[in-house]
Order: structure tokens, then sequence, then C-alpha cells
């Protein structure tokens, strides 16, 4: 066993635990901490496989803002100390099924795909990437910026300050 | 650094050696800065308000430190009652983590980092985006109204200021060229008139609004809000104790040297003096070169640690509302205006002004900086005489002018 096969395993296995631990946690603040877990593990992965910038963005979008955020509103609208869930019989099997399902068909697409042999040489770094961004994908980049600004816009304008006219 | 341990052990443990002793190193330099750093803190604020700080313990009460330390291993460490224990425990830790793994692509020297990274500078403000989830989670899972309150306003307030505390490292980036610290360590050799922070008008503010935001991204005062102790009696940390109470300083010391390390190597030439002309690994050979470049660039992560405690010690706490509308109503646009500025001055400004621009800033700040030591050590021309009281007070009488054995009070 390499070096890599064995940092991968440890690595997946972890992040694979951590995600059973999001799922199966009843407090939410737990699940958000396992959550990290789970992301941190993802961009342990890319590292893994030398890709530097995605997992430094996987760190910046999901842990830094995302989760951040994600605890921020619990912590604003828990109406107890520790909000706990509670899950019926029934959203338990919904959720299996789909989970299933899910996995299923990931599995499936993954199995299809024929893995490439790994070169040697060193990975494109972030400078082909912004190239790759402002050139054959400037549409694509520029609509998902467009989409990003109009939700920004929109979240600013449903959370303005409400003015009363003053009687 | 692999190579060095490949003559030593065979492929994978080489690897495994070199991690290793980075991760050593590192955490010894963390620690022992901390240790350092504590000590200095204590001694800085003591002479800002004029007392003498720690002096019983080793010279200089240099080992106060680790008197507080022994104190806080044999102190009880609990959690309160209602307090969610896995995460109460777990929040230190996290905390301390994220400040330490931002030293991972922090290169002390030319070739000397622990992982050589290509987006180096992106990653170090990723991983050090994630010290406020531990944060959070503290004030969160302490069970208390203060912990809570200081823990929300860590969440705003640090999130906020990550926004132009990204984009100050921008600016820079747009003039390197590249996100590899290493790569802007080796561009800024040569005088210190190569440094990105006299590159042009726009750099040199970017470093001033820079160094704001990570004193604020650090919960340095005057931005501490999330530990006001006039108003949170001590914020997130309230319902701890001993060592685990000490992960979190342990995690701002470190954070506060990753932040101070990545604006000396984004702006102020990294591991060069900025006064021999050459690269000294190359000049030397690798370690003896390396261990005065090493030495360079943790003298100038001190000099920055020690601008922060002085601001701690010199300035009021803002108020939270503050604290967010500077960022939001003033940093935020700032920042966004140096970097169109620093793209239009790469695009628009010819090669010449450029060096002209470069050289001004450049001798106008150090002529500045050597004005102002000059200043501080030239004795006052009319020195108060001894026994009586300076400025406003001149002329008042004290108990060395009027003895009260025989005027008595006045």
């Amino acid at each position: 066993m390499t070096l890599p096969v064995a940092l991968f395993a440890v690595v997946a296995t972890a992040t694979a635990v951590s995600a059973l631990g999001v799922v199966l946690s009843q407090r939410i603040v737990r699940s958000a901490v396992w959550l990290l877990f789970t992301l941190v593990g993802v961009a342990v992965l890319y590292f893994l496989l030398g890709a530097e910038f995605l997992g430094a963005a996987q760190l910046v979008v999901y842990v830094g803002g995302t989760l951040v955020l994600v605890v921020f509103g619990i912590m604003l609208t828990a109406q107890g100390p520790f909000d706990t869930l509670t899950t019926r019989p029934a959203e338990w099997a919904v959720g299996g099924t789909l989970g299933v399902a899910l996995f299923a068909l990931l599995a499936h697409a993954v199995m299809g795909v024929e893995a490439k042999p790994a070169g040697d040489g060193p990975l494109p770094g972030t400078g082909p990437l912004g190239v790759a961004f402002l050139g054959d994908y400037l549409l694509p980049f520029e609509i998902v910026s467009v989409h990003l600004l109009v939700v920004l816009i929109g979240a600013a304008y449903l959370a303005r300050a409400k003015r009363r006219a003053k009687p | 650094m692999p190579e060095v341990w490949s003559s030593i052990a065979p492929h994978p443990w080489n690897l495994v050696a070199a991690g290793a002793a980075a991760a050593g190193l590192l955490f010894a330099f963390v620690g022992g800065s901390t240790f350092l750093a504590i000590w200095a803190e204590r001694k800085v604020s003591a002479r800002v308000q004029d007392r003498l700080g720690p002096t019983r313990v080793g010279p200089f009460g240099l080992l106060q430190s680790l008197a507080d330390g022994i104190k806080l291993i044999a102190k009880e460490d609990f959690a309160p009652d209602g307090a969610d224990r896995f995460l109460f425990r777990l929040a230190p830790y996290l905390a301390f983590c994220a400040a330490f793994c931002g030293f991972l692509a922090l290169p002390f020297g030319s070739g000397l980092v622990a992982e050589e990274l290509d987006a180096a500078a992106f990653f170090v403000l990723a991983v050090l985006s994630g010290e406020v989830f531990g944060v959070i989670l503290a004030g969160y899972a302490s069970a208390s109204k203060w912990a809570l309150f200081g823990g929300i306003r860590e969440a705003a307030q640090v999130v906020s200021y990550e926004a132009p505390r990204a984009l100050c490292v921008v600016v820079p980036v747009c003039v390197a060229g590249t996100l590899s610290l290493t790569a802007f360590g080796r561009q800024q050799v040569g005088g210190f008139w190569n440094w990105y922070v006299f590159h042009d008008p726009f750099t040199f503010l970017a470093f001033l609004v820079f160094f704001v935001t990570a004193t604020a991204g650090c919960k340095r005062a005057p931005f501490d809000l999330a530990e006001a102790e006039s108003e949170l009696v001590a914020g997130f940390h309230t319902e701890y104790s001993g060592i685990r109470w000490s992960y979190f300083f342990l995690a701002e010391y470190g954070s506060m040297f990753a932040v101070s390390g990545l604006a000396s190597l984004l702006f102020l030439g990294g591991w060069h003096t900025g006064v021999l002309p050459f690269e000294p690994a190359e000049r030397y050979g690798y370690w003896v070169g390396n261990v005065l470049n090493a030495g360079v660039f943790i003298t100038k992560c001190w000099v920055l640690v020690l601008v922060m405690i002085w601001m701690r010690w010199s300035l009021p706490r803002l108020r939270i509302d503050q604290v967010m509308e500077t960022c939001l109503r003033y940093l935020l646009p700032t920042a966004c205006g140096l970097l169109v500025g620093v793209c239009l001055w790469q695009l628009a400004v010819p090669a010449a002004v450029g060096e002209v621009v470069r050289f001004v800033l450049a001798f106008g700040t150090l002529a500045a900086m050597l004005m102002l030591f000059a200043s501080l050590l030239t004795p006052d021309g009319d020195p108060t005489p001894r026994g009586d009281l300076p400025g406003v007070w001149a002329g008042r009488p004290t108990p060395l002018t009027h003895p009260l054995s025989r005027g008595g009070r006045r």
C-alpha cells in the first residue's frame, strides 16, 4: 500500500464517518460540527489530488462562510438553549430511500467513467484556471456572477430596514 | 524539504519524516512565539500604563508565561452544568488547529516552507477564516448569555472583515501575478524599494487597510468585541478555565503571527532584509542563507505583532455598531477602490512614472520614520527641573518641593 493510498483511506474514512454523524446526530449544532469535519475532509481530498485552489475555495466558501452562517442562524433563531431534532419513521423511510437511490446513481456514474492514468507532471495551477474562466468559459462564468449578484441584491432588499412613516 | 530526508530514509518515509519535522518545528515556533508574545504584551501594556509589568519570574520577568502555564495546568478544568460538553471541549482545539494550519503554507525563507502550495496566499486566508468557527462554537456551547453574545458578535464581525481582508490580498496579487507566497518572496529581492508596499500608492494604502482588517480578524483591540470585558464579562471564553482557556490564547497569538507573516510576505519583502542586493540562500548556501532568511522573516513578524500590541493598549475599544460600520461603510469600499486602482495603474501608468513614484514612496516613508525616531530620541529643550511637575501642572506643589513636615498642606 503506497502512501497516497494510505492517506486516502484515512481521510476518506474520516469524511464518511463524519458524514454519518451529520445525519445521525440529534442536535442541529452538532450536525453542523460534523458537517465541518465532512467539508474539511473533502477539502483534504482535493489537496491530496493536487487541486490546491479547489481545496482552498472549498474551505473559504463552506467552512468560513456557509457553516458560520448556519450556526449564526441557529443562534439567532433557536427557542431553547440546544435545539434537538426528532425524526418520524416516515421521514426515515423517505430519506433513506432517497439516499440509497442517490448513492446508487452516483456509484453507477462513477463506475461508468474510465479512470485516467495518473500523470507524473505537475497539475495546472491557478493561472490556466483563471485564463479559462475569462476565456473559453466567459459566458457561464458571467452568468453565475450575475446570478450571485441578483441573489445579493434580493437578500439586501428583503433584509433592508423597514422605515415606518412617522405619525 | 523532502529532498533532505531522502538521503536518510527510503521513499514513502522521507515524506513522512519531512512532514513530522515541519509540524514539530512549526509547533515549536507557534508555542515559543506565544510564550514570548504574552510576556511582551504584559510588558508593553505595563509600560503604556506607567507600570513595570512582570519582574519577579526570571530575568525581566521572562518566565512569567511559564509560571502562568503551570498555574493554568494545575487549575480544575470544568464545564458548566447546562453546556453541551462535547462541543465545549472541542471548540478550543478547532480554533487552535485553524490558526496553526495557516503556517503550513508560509515560507520562512527561499524554499523553507512546510508545503509548497501554488495557491498559498488563498490557502492561508481560507484556513484562517476557520478560526472563527471555534470561537462561535465556544460561545454557543457554554450555555451562557455572555458567551452567546460574544459568539454572535464574533461571527458578525469576522465574516464581515474577511471581505476587505481578502480584497486587500488581491491588490499585491495583481501586481505580482501569482498566488504562490514563495514566488512573492523571490520577486521582492534587493533593496527595500522593491517591496510591494512601495510599488504604487494603491498597494501602500492596501497594506494599511490589510493591517487594520487583519487586526480585526484576530479579534484584537480595538476590535475585541467578542470578549469585551466591560459589557460581556469575558465574552466567548467566560465559562472556560485552566489549560482549555489558554488554547484560545494560543490560537489568538498564532493567528496574529500568521497574518503578520502573510503581510510581510505580500507587502514587506518576505524574508529579504531590504538591504542585501542578492538572495542569501543562493549566495551562502541553502542552510546558512535560510537561517538568515528565517531570522529576518521572524523579526518582521515580531515587529508587526508588536505594533498590534501597541495599538491594543493605545486605542479605546469601538462599539459593535461602530465596528460593523467601519468595515462595511469605509473599509470595504476602500478595498474595492484600491483593487480597481491598482489594475488601472498596472495598465495605464508608464514604467518611468511608476519607478519615480516607487522611489518617492520608499524614501519618503524611510525619511518619515527616521524623523519620528529622531524626534523621540532628542531630549526636550526645556526639561522639567527635578521634583517639579511637567506641563499644565508646572509650579504646583509636590511633596518634594514642599515637604509635608514643614509646611503641611496648603
